[in-house]
């Protein structure tokens, strides 16, 4: 006769054995079923005396608790061996590429034209726009450049041809983004024209411009960054504070010196040069011309409405493809305009 | 501008390097753009006299010399067939070091010793080529270091000067602006009128007065005009890129070169009666010195006597009148110009002058007469001659005024940003030569002749910024104390949509507004573009009224690169004529945005069957550009597109833009292989953004139904949406084609097309009667545009 722990031992020893799920239940029979082993134990109690009646069934409980416990961690045992080996059997190479296209991204030019403008915009510099043919007004004129004026042979222009075939001398391609700041403040004041006050002129504008020049280094056409800050008390010294933190936020280093040298815009008075230069890397030491910039002359606030009396400001101009080309060691301008999809793909 | 600097600093002579000399005058505003030594750096090389020379004894071509170089004679072997006795050369001594890491030894020289070498100007790195050794001057000392002989020891300044600046187109410019920067002393040559000792002389009638308000001349007779021109004068005259010419034009660049006068030497035998200064006559020619014969325009100044016009004033002398070596009388013009005159003139004729460039800047109006004496010191000092009687012919009125102007001390540091001590300003003013009174804190200030650039205050807060230095202007942080700025919700920026597009993989380009005529012609079917009137070449004559051209081109352009996926986009501006344009009147130049995908839909993958990209694939892009909006696509016929596979693309109603596969002629024109696919869309339409509008999110359950359609093929999903859209009951949340089928199974000529109806009802669950009348209303519309139900 197998006492009830030789029954236990052996529904273990039995439950552990089995691999399959439906194997693990006929085995259950044999111990829990109608005629198993624990059920034939049971139906024994009842020929014992009452007092033993009790703890007989206590210990033949036990080991049915003992078993069943068993057979419950087999099957989970069991289910988590199958469910496994379903998951190794679905199991990808995940080195494989994912599928679908892949993004695009911005112009090395246009990329830093968008970190020109979210820099300005931390000191309250809104983005302005200007036509690419210009009124010669607009050009020349209104920035203090009349004709004849020695500073236009600085500007190589683009002319139109007039529809009968004469060059129309009212128009050109723009050679500066400057002649937005005449159109901003005309805006501008007249937007105020009934306030109590006038707010600042803080704007950016950023273009294509134009002149008759190619090679190596020069482009046709090409881009600029304006910028202008009008108020009742900007000066020559915010200038120079504006453009050398821009510059040093621009290429995220403090490990560059700017020197500003005194020049001649017609539009600007005190003009300077910006000059940069970074203190390591392959262009140490080396200075750098970055734009123009100065005080707006008041003849190009008179023509703006302004009065230079009570307002003054600053402008600057610089060359975005200069600094782009500074920035990720860029060597030949010409890149930025042929379309080699080898270059521009570089810049997501 | 160029120059000698050891001529500078016969002016003025401050205690700075070279380099240092540089700085300060670039930081000055005056940008050295080049500073080169005049001669390559060698050593031990002096004045050496030949002795005698005879046959080298073991080579026919070598001469045996004999050279005395101070104290010493040395036994030199020499190669030059010039080497002669009696003659002073340049003598490399033993342990000399000459340009090119040529190192003098004593030598045997085919078995004769050698102890030296006798130089050429090309070995001494001073020419290009030479001929033999150099020559130097019968009276050049024994010994003397060349270095020093020849003034080698020199360095070229080359000054990029901004045209406000014509004061420092001279020497003497240029040193008072140094003297003003450093507070040192001018040390000019002082100009002494010369003695008057012939009384010919030549009337001066000056007719137009405005254009030329001072003239100033006198004859020199019993001139040599056939003398040798110093060797100092053209050196200095070389070293600022002027040829020696003949002696007499020598010294009328001399003196434009240092004192910034331009002048003009007539031979005075040539001319006849009075000299006049005159506007020119209908019709009058002029033969130029540089061999051009011009009609002056009808303000241009001519300077003429009583038979012809001799010269165009202050631009270019003329070719008969002008001096020759067998000139023996002169006529030495020093004139004031105005600047309006000359501007402009010579660029109309293609050419500038020396004179041209200075007076079109501005020359000193006041010292006409000094420059005319310090010519006539040079030219008696060198040719001999006498001179005559100076004749000034002066119109005060036409000469340029000089108004004093106001410098408040509080503009100038409101407008610098920080204080300026009156005793600043005041050194400074002293050091610049202005002179000014006081008025309180006001300085006023009467700009000297010399400076056209001082006209308005701010003038002369930049002449004290400059001199202050720009560097030691502080440069504070910019204000934190900002309002925000607006933040448009419904309004995007260009770089916000440039993202967008880049986000549909596609790569940014940018391309020229000017195109070739072929693509307008091609791409927009525009005859008649705007022409540009000095194009940069002929491939970019035109504005361009498409982006297609530009990016067909980089497709082009990356194809020949072996780049078969090519997905580009631009944003720019295209151009045409339109008497309502603004703002520039008569133009329209809209900002627009324009796609170009072609090659493999994907990039190259293992994941899907790889196809070309077609159509549909850059129609969804367009449509993923206006999520949240509905666009409507119609057919259209388009010069640069495929007239079954393109569409004009309608927002609210209002045409935006093209989307369609390129024409298959243009593909094979352009050898582009497969044709691919562009879109071109108006900016503003992309910049505007719509306003999420919200409607509550129904509870109850959704119920959807399958119906499929056959129709015409040439009916287009469009009519059959829109019917069903306007036969839906409220509860139709959503029609949305599922399945389109054509082939087996359907009439030819016909396609079933499948739609999922979406139903929900945000107040209950919908009842099974509601549904079907629903479905019903959608079919009878279907079958009015002749689709039947599909079974």
């Amino acid at each position: 006769m197998n006492t009830l722990e030789e029954i236990v031992a052996r529904a273990i020893a039995e439950f552990a054995a089995i691999g399959e799920p439906a194997k693990l239940e006929e085995a259950k029979a044999q111990y829990l079923g109608k005629t198993g082993l624990i059920t034939e134990q049971m139906k024994t109690l009842g020929k014992l005396p009452p007092e033993e009646k009790k703890t007989a069934g206590a210990a033949i409980n036990a080991a049915k608790g003992q078993i069943e416990e068993a057979l419950n961690g087999r099957r989970d045992a069991l289910k988590r061996a199958a469910l496994e080996a379903q998951l190794s059997a679905e199991a990808l190479d995940v080195t494989l590429p994912g599928r679908g296209r892949s993004r695009g991204g911005l112009h090395p030019v246009t990329r830093s034209l968008d970190r020109i403008e979210q820099l300005f915009r931390t000191i309250g510099f809104e983005v302005a726009d200007g036509p690419e043919i210009e009124g010669d007004w607009h050009n020349f004129t209104a920035l203090n450049t009349p004709e004849k004026h020695p500073a236009r042979s600085m500007h190589d222009t683009f002319y139109l041809q007039a529809e009968d075939g004469s060059v129309q001398e009212d128009v050109l391609l723009r050679t500066h983004t400057s002649p937005v700041q005449v159109r901003y403040m005309q805006a501008h004041v007249e937007k105020y024209k009934n306030a109590a006050t006038m707010p600042e002129i803080r704007i950016i504008a950023p273009g294509r411009v134009y002149r008759v020049d190619s090679d190596a280094t020069h482009s046709p056409m090409f881009h600029q960054v304006e910028g202008l800050w009008v108020g009742e008390k900007v000066s020559f010294a915010d200038l120079r504070g504006v453009l050398a933190d821009f510059l040093r936020r621009f290429f995220e280093s403090d490990d560059l010196t700017l020197r500003f040298r005194p020049s001649f815009f017609p539009f600007t008075e005190p003009s300077a040069e910006i000059d940069m230069a970074f203190m390591s890397g392959p262009n140490k030491g080396r200075w750098l011309e970055i734009g123009g910039c100065g005080m707006v002359h008041p003849n190009v606030l008179r023509h703006g409405g302004i009065d230079p009396e009570k307002y003054i400001g600053f402008a600057f101009g610089m060359g975005p493809d200069r600094l782009t080309m500074l920035r990720y060691g860029i060597d030949d301008l010409r890149l930025f305009f042929d379309g080699d999809l080898r270059f521009l793909s570089q810049f997501k | 501008m160029q120059f000698s600097e050891n001529w500078l600093r016969s002016f003025v002579n401050p205690k700075l390097t070279s380099d240092e000399l540089g700085h300060l005058l670039t930081m000055a505003g005056l940008e050295l753009e080049e500073l080169d030594p005049a001669a390559p750096a060698f050593n031990k090389v002096v004045v050496g006299e030949i002795l005698t020379a005879e046959k080298h004894p073991n080579a026919d071509k070598l001469r045996l010399t004999t050279v005395n170089v101070g104290g010493e004679v040395l036994q030199i072997v020499c190669g030059a067939p010039n080497a002669a006795v009696g003659l002073k050369v340049p003598c490399a001594l033993v342990g000399a070091q000459l340009p090119g890491d040529f190192n003098i030894k004593a030598a045997k020289v085919r078995d004769v010793e050698s102890f030296g070498m006798l130089c050429s100007a090309k070995e001494l790195g001073i020419a290009e080529e030479s001929d033999g050794l150099l020559v130097l001057p019968a009276d050049a000392p024994v010994g003397t270091d060349i270095r020093d002989y020849l003034g080698l020891d020199d360095k070229l300044f080359t000054l990029k000067l901004t045209p406000n600046r014509a004061d420092c187109l001279s020497i003497l410019g240029i040193a008072r602006e140094v003297a003003a920067l450093t507070g040192c002393d001018l040390t000019a040559p002082e100009i002494k009128p010369a003695a008057v000792s012939s009384d010919k002389t030549r009337a001066v009638v000056v007719e137009a007065k405005q254009h030329c308000p001072r003239y100033a001349g006198r004859v020199v007779s019993g001139v040599n005009a056939a003398a040798v021109t110093p060797g100092w004068m053209v050196q200095r005259l070389a070293r600022s890129g002027i040829r020696s010419i003949s002696v007499i034009v020598d010294i009328t660049n001399y003196v434009l070169l240092e004192q910034g006068q331009p002048m003009h030497a007539f031979d005075n035998a040539k001319l006849s009666g009075a000299i006049h200064v005159r506007l020119p006559k209908a019709g009058e020619q002029l033969q130029l010195l540089n061999g051009n014969t011009i009609a002056p325009d009808a303000d241009s100044v001519l300077i003429a006597d009583e038979a012809r016009a001799l010269a165009l004033g202050g631009i270019m002398g003329g070719e008969e009148s002008g001096v020759t070596t067998a000139t023996t009388e002169i006529f030495l013009e020093s004139a004031f110009f105005a600047p309006e005159v000359i501007a402009g003139k010579a660029r109309a004729l293609n050419f500038s002058t020396d004179s041209s460039y200075r007076f079109e800047r501005g020359v000193d109006f006041s010292r006409q007469v000094d420059a005319l004496e310090r010519a006539t010191q040079l030219v008696l000092e060198i040719c001999g001659g006498a001179a005559g009687p100076v004749v000034e012919m002066v119109s005060e009125a036409d000469l340029p005024k000089r108004q004093p102007l106001r410098l408040r001390l509080a503009r100038l540091s409101k407008v610098i940003g920080m204080d300026f001590a009156r005793g600043t300003v005041e050194t400074q003013l002293k050091h610049l030569r202005f002179p000014w009174t006081a008025d309180g804190d006001t300085f006023v200030v009467t700009p000297p002749a010399h400076r056209f650039d001082m006209e308005i205050e701010e003038d002369l807060i930049e002449e004290v910024a400059r001199l202050y230095g720009y560097d030691n202007i502080p440069a504070p942080a910019p204000d934190n104390r900002v309002a925000m700025l607006p933040l448009p919700e419904m309004q995007r920026t260009p770089m916000q949509v440039r993202r967008l597009v880049a986000e549909r993989d596609y790569q940014e380009v940018v391309n020229f507004s000017f195109v070739e005529t072929a693509w307008e012609k091609d791409f927009a079917g525009n005859d008649k573009p705007i022409v540009l009137a000095n194009p940069i070449a002929s491939q970019m004559g035109v504005m361009r009224t498409t982006l297609i051209g530009g990016l067909v081109n980089t497709l082009s352009f990356n194809l020949k690169r072996r780049t078969s996926r090519v997905r580009v986009f631009e944003i720019g501006r295209c151009f045409w004529r339109d008497a309502s344009g603004t703002p520039v009147p008569g133009f329209t130049q809209p900002l627009r945005v324009a796609g170009l995908a072609a090659g493999p839909a994907d990039p190259e993958q293992w994941g899907s069957k790889s196809r070309n990209v077609d159509f549909f694939d850059v129609k969804g892009d367009v449509e993923a550009l206006f999520a949240g909006q509905t666009l409507r696509f119609e057919k259209i016929v388009h010069p640069a597109l495929h007239p079954g596979r393109s569409a004009a693309v309608l927002l609210n109603g209002e045409r935006i833009g093209v989307v369609g596969e390129l024409h298959p002629e243009w593909a094979q024109k352009y050898e582009l292989g497969a044709a691919p696919v562009v879109f071109e869309l108006e900016l503003p339409a992309l910049l505007a953004a719509p306003m999420p509008n919200y409607g509550s999110v129904s509870r109850f359950p959704v119920v959807e139904r399958d119906l499929a359609f056959v129709v015409a093929q040439e009916t287009s999903l469009q009519t059959l949406l829109d019917g069903l859209k306007q036969a839906a009951d409220d509860i139709v949340k959503g029609v949305n084609l599922f399945d389109l089928y054509q082939g087996k199974g359907l009439e030819e000529g016909k396609k079933s097309l499948a739609f999922r109806v979406v139903m929900q009802d945000t107040r209950k669950t919908l009842a099974d009667a509601e549904v079907d009348a629903a479905i019903e209303k959608l079919v009878a519309a279907a079958q009015q545009l002749g689709a039947e139900l599909r079974a």
